[in-house]
């Protein structure tokens, strides 16, 4: 996994609520059997104005001018700003997959629903739960100044305005750690073969029905 | 010991380890495949040079892909084969239990594993698919993950998580006539909001719940996710296990006894303490309708599509504005005035035995109305088409003009050629009334096998409950 500790880059301001997975990449694309290359369909149809099939050139569809990710100031942004309940709907990670292949490290949002929140994690993406008046204030910041820009810094949980205004945000202690250092999971996890084979044992003894 | 909840008891029986922060190791006995979201973590296991931990607790099927109708000419969307061709050349690398297409067992894979005995009242399950919730109905710790923790426990049989808090949903009292348990789950959507479960597992109990059969306690179970739950309960009673006695993967007489004591154990104690509580009135609940983009957006068959102008909050009355634009529709309307294309009644919602029978009441001696194009109707298994075509299910159905498929997730999520075209619009039994679901810029409509059913007939929107 990718690591994260810090970046200042230019947000992408998606103003929605309940921005599902479905929305996020859509099930046409989910057929492929690879962790990569979703980036150009992330958002298919909101942001190209034809449907959208795996295998086509993505460079040469037409762009929904509308769409925010497609207008000239928010190119290359790494950071994304949305509503409530972010990454709604399906648990496929093809979504974070679809989100970091474009380009996204950073996801800020009031809430997220629990399973895309989590899959942020295990790819190197940061989602961070942000009060909602203070998104409010971000949304409005950005549409007022050009050249908006946050950074946004793991290792002391704070996002750093363009005024100087900081806003601290809170991330499980075990999953800052995977982050900063680029940890996975399993790795960590296989450190502890011995209690695992003890509680299966202990388990299967207890209740033999889980193994018959 | 304190008074305990049903998640308390369930989380506590799998903690192989935890941290002084909370963060725990939990054990996981079912694990549930399907093609969609297994092949990166098959390839991750590949590339590292890992193994199963233990390949007796995975149990696979396709079903995502797979066509409804003509399987003799196999799959024929190159890419979409590629995939299911891709799940049983993994199974067979590394020994999975999979029921491949042409199995009369292959199905939906929240309905294969039930239906085999396989998920168990006290088992923790978890699917690469959010709607693992479902097998929460058999007092099961159940629910969706992602690709990465599905490679995670097959590798370690293990899960990284931290506990949630427990809401108390209590629904007291009689359903009406013609109220389902799908009713139930849009209700209580409808008043906690499609992130009102977020952070928490939700216990389904009142005596509307206990007086469920297990098909419709898994269609609620499947729709705690649509309200943000991950994780759906409801306490084991002597309706799961009548449910299971004799399954194919249900425990064997020998020890039988002993799994049934255990499962008597698996309820909430008197004086538990929930995080929270919701609690509904059975009278009052209405067969539901959705007349917008998120299972929150939903109405009684009765009233009218709401106006976003009377909408105080500016987030929910732009999210309001925004969907009536995408579904065609206008503040006001009636929702039995609203027209219908199309029909699907399928899904790990509602597709199982007692979702057809309840469809095929109503479809009996009347004919698809002239303005639905198409009445699709595709069981949740073979097993459940089996079944049905030995009731003559199938012969109401295809009388009246349905479309009588093979198993598969079909028109929920059109990944394989069931879909919607744009702007049409769908009665749907499924589960997500999102933009695109059912194909891009179609339009659904979530409701019950028999208001589906009613809606077909009529070629709009009926109250069941009228019938």
């Amino acid at each position: 996994m990718r690591k994260f500790t810090q970046l200042n880059s230019v947000v992408t301001p998606l103003d929605r609520a309940n921005v599902d997975t479905d929305a996020i990449i859509p099930k046409q694309f989910l057929k492929s059997i690879q962790r990569a290359g979703f980036g150009p369909n992330a958002f298919d149809e909101w942001r190209y104005l034809d449907h959208g099939e795996p295998g086509m050139d993505n460079s040469v569809r037409p762009l929904n001018p509308d769409f925010v990710l497609n207008q000239p100031r928010f190119q290359g942004a790494q950071i994304l700003l949305a509503r409530e309940n972010f990454g709604c709907g399906s648990s496929r990670e093809h979504a974070p997959w679809a989100l970091e292949d474009y380009g996204f490290r950073v996801i800020i949002a009031p809430t997220f629903a629990d399973i895309f929140f989590n899959n942020c994690f295990k790819n190197g993406l940061l989602p961070i739960r942000l009060d909602a008046d203070k998104v409010d204030t971000l949304f409005k910041a950005i549409a007022a100044k050009d050249d908006f820009k946050l950074t946004v810094d793991l290792e002391n949980q704070a996002i750093t305005l363009p005024d100087g205004m900081v806003y601290a945000f809170e991330v499980d202690a075990f999953r800052k750690h995977c982050l900063l250092n680029g940890l996975d999971d399993i790795g960590l996890t296989l450190q502890h073969v011995a209690e695992i084979q003890a509680f299966e044992a202990k388990r299967h003894a207890a209740q033999p029905w889980l193994v018959a | 010991m304190n008074a305990q909840t049903l998640y308390d008891k369930l989380w506590h029986a799998h903690v192989v380890r935890q941290d002084a922060d909370g963060t725990a190791l939990i054990y996981i006995d079912r694990h549930l495949v399907h093609e969609v979201t297994s092949p990166q973590a098959f390839e991750g296991l590949k590339l590292a040079g890992r193994k199963l931990w233990r390949v007796a607790s995975i149990m696979a099927v396709a079903d995502h892909n797979v066509p409804t109708t003509g399987r003799d000419q196999g799959i024929t969307d190159p890419i979409a084969r590629l995939q299911v061709e891709t799940l049983d050349k993994n199974c067979a690398d590394f020994g999975v239990n999979e029921f491949k297409m042409s199995d009369v067992r292959q199905g939906i894979v929240h309905v294969v594993g039930p239906e085999q005995g396989a998920t168990l009242p006290g088992m923790t399950v978890v699917c690469g698919d959010s709607h693992t919730s479902t097998h929460g109905a058999f007092a099961a710790l159940a629910h969706g993950i992602g690709t990465s923790e599905v490679e995670h426990v097959m590798a370690t049989q293990c899960l990284v998580a931290k506990k949630s808090k427990a809401m108390l949903v209590k629904v007291e009292g009689l359903l009406g006539k013609g109220v389902t348990a799908k009713d139930v789950a849009l209700a209580i959507i409808g008043k906690i909001g499609t992130a009102g479960g977020t952070g928490f597992a939700i216990e389904f109990a009142g005596s509307a719940i206990r007086g469920l059969s297990m098909e419709g306690r898994m269609t609620l179970c499947n729709m705690a996710i649509e309200g943000g739950a991950r994780a759906g309960l409801v306490a084991a009673d002597q309706t799961t296990i009548d449910y299971l006695k004799g399954r194919p993967y249900a425990p064997k007489a020998d020890v039988w006894e002993q799994a049934v004591a255990y499962w008597n154990t698996l309820h909430s104690d008197a004086g538990a303490v929930f995080d929270a509580v919701v609690e509904l009135d059975a009278t009052d609940i209405k067969p539901q309708v959705t007349w917008g983009t998120s299972p929150e957006m939903v109405v009684s068959v009765d009233g009218s599509v709401p106006n976003p102008a009377d909408m105080t909050d500016p987030v929910k009355r732009e999210g309001a504005e925004r969907a009536l634009r995408y579904m065609g529709l206008e503040a006001n309307t009636p929702i039995t005035a609203i027209q219908i294309d199309k029909v699907f009644i399928g899904s790990c919602t509602n597709s199982r035995i007692e979702d057809l029978r309840a469809a095929a009441v109503v479809a009996q001696g009347k004919t698809v109305a002239s303005n639905v194009k198409l009445a699709l109707v595709v069981p949740g298994s073979g097993l459940v088409k089996a079944q049905a075509e030995a009731e003559g299910l199938d012969k109401i159905f295809i009388a009246a003009g349905f479309e009588w498929r093979d198993a598969g997730c079909s028109m929920c999520l059109a990944m394989n050629d069931d879909r919607l075209n744009p702007g049409e619009r769908c009665a749907s039994t499924s589960n997500r009334n999102f933009e695109g679901r059912q194909g891009q810029g179609g339009r659904t409509h979530l409701v019950s096998p028999a208001m589906a059913a009613a809606a077909a007939i009529a070629g709009h929107f009926v109250d069941v409950s009228k019938l």
